[in-house]
């Protein structure tokens, strides 16, 4: 995914075992914290036939 | 390389003179220059029609899925390690086949030659050089300048299992950076790399020649023709273009050797071994597996090994 342009702060593996629920928590907010500083996904959504601009006016 | 034809065509004759395959897998000529096509030969007379020079590039492994003869099969150095892919995955017997190695010199790219020239009729493989006959003109050219690029970067020329060569097997390069290609791509920024692959996909019609070239895609129903569940959209909206590519890359790590079929079977011309060549680097870089040169072990991602990396896992 890094590969292709994808942002790699966007990708996360891990492994949480269902009695870790205090790392479970933290995994969660890793990703949302890391994601929501790099702002919306614009790359490898589909434009469903629109182009990029009017995709985004639609979005916002 | 003129050379191996006579070898070729002998031991074919002698092979299905003496019962030993019920067809032998080889080339013949196509009928527009540079596209040899497979040729199945059942008598000794059909063997006449086999050829053997640098436009032999489609990679005949593709053709042993599941048959239940005994087949001889002519075989460059990527050939025979599909066929050593096709026999871990079950899909040939190493028993039912009779391989007739032949160490490659590498393939002349099509492209290249009709690039630089207009109304090609013939191109005649020399050998080290390359003769290009045209309606009004005759040129002669270094056999190095144009190779398909995966030729140029090979690393295995030399069939890895073989019943009989037909020629002395040929000096392996051992200087080529066979992934200079990928590490560019690795050092560009992330906004450069998304441009490279929109750019690289943009002239894709999704006919998917690619994957029917492949030797690896075999499966019946290919993931891109699911509908339930429809894993990859079907229209040419570049996201599935880029999905699909992707996902068919996926398929193939660990699996891929470079025999450069896809790119060659590409009616646009797209270098989609930009993905595949990712995956066979970063199996070398992680397992240190190259796919197809033995029988004996199992591949990377079918086998779990306590000390299998697992960094990207947090």
């Amino acid at each position: 995914m890094a590969h292709m342009g994808v942002e790699s702060e966007r990708i996360h593996f891990s492994w949480v075992s269902s009695a870790e629920s205090t790392k479970f928590v933290r995994v969660v907010n890793e990703v949302t914290e890391a994601v929501r500083a790099l702002g919306p996904n614009r790359r490898f959504v589909k434009s469903h036939g629109l182009d990029r601009q009017s995709y985004d006016e639609k979005a916002a | 390389m003129i050379g191996y034809i006579d070898k070729i065509k002998q031991i074919s004759k002698q092979i299905l003179e003496d019962c030993k395959v019920d067809m032998v897998i080889g080339f013949r000529r196509g009928t527009v220059p540079m596209m040899n096509e497979p040729c199945v030969a059942k008598t000794e007379d059909d063997v006449d029609q086999f050829v053997w020079d640098g436009h032999c590039g489609i990679n005949l492994a593709n053709y042993l899925m599941g048959r239940k003869e005994k087949i001889g099969i002519v075989a460059k150095g990527c050939d025979t390690r599909n066929i050593v892919t096709h026999i871990i995955e079950n899909k040939i017997d190493r028993d039912q086949l009779y391989i007739i190695g032949v160490p490659c010199k590498g393939m002349i790219d099509r492209r290249q030659v009709n690039n630089r020239f207009e109304g090609v009729r013939e191109v005649i493989d020399q050998g080290d050089t390359v003769k290009i006959i045209g309606a009004d003109f005759e040129e002669k050219l270094d056999k190095t300048d144009l190779l398909q690029s995966n030729c140029a970067t090979c690393t295995h020329p030399n069939p890895v299992i073989h019943d009989e060569l037909v020629g002395d097997p040929v000096e392996v390069p051992t200087d080529i950076d066979q992934w200079a290609d990928v590490r560019k791509i690795e050092a560009m920024s992330t906004e450069d790399k998304w441009g490279y692959f929109d750019d690289l996909l943009k002239e894709c019609i999704r006919c998917y020649a690619c994957r029917n070239a492949c030797p690896l895609c075999y499966c019946p129903t290919c993931f891109v023709d699911e509908s339930t569940p429809q894993w990859v959209g079907k229209s040419q909206d570049p996201i599935d273009v880029r999905t699909f590519h992707f996902l068919r890359a996926f398929h193939c790590a660990g699996r891929c050797t470079d025999c450069g079929a896809c790119e060659r079977a590409c009616p646009v011309g797209i270098n989609m071994r930009v993905f595949t060549q990712k995956l066979e680097k970063d199996c070398y870089d992680l397992y240190g597996w190259e796919a197809g040169l033995t029988t004996d072990v199992r591949p990377p991602l079918d086998t779990y090994r306590a000390d299998d990396p697992e960094e990207f896992i947090k």
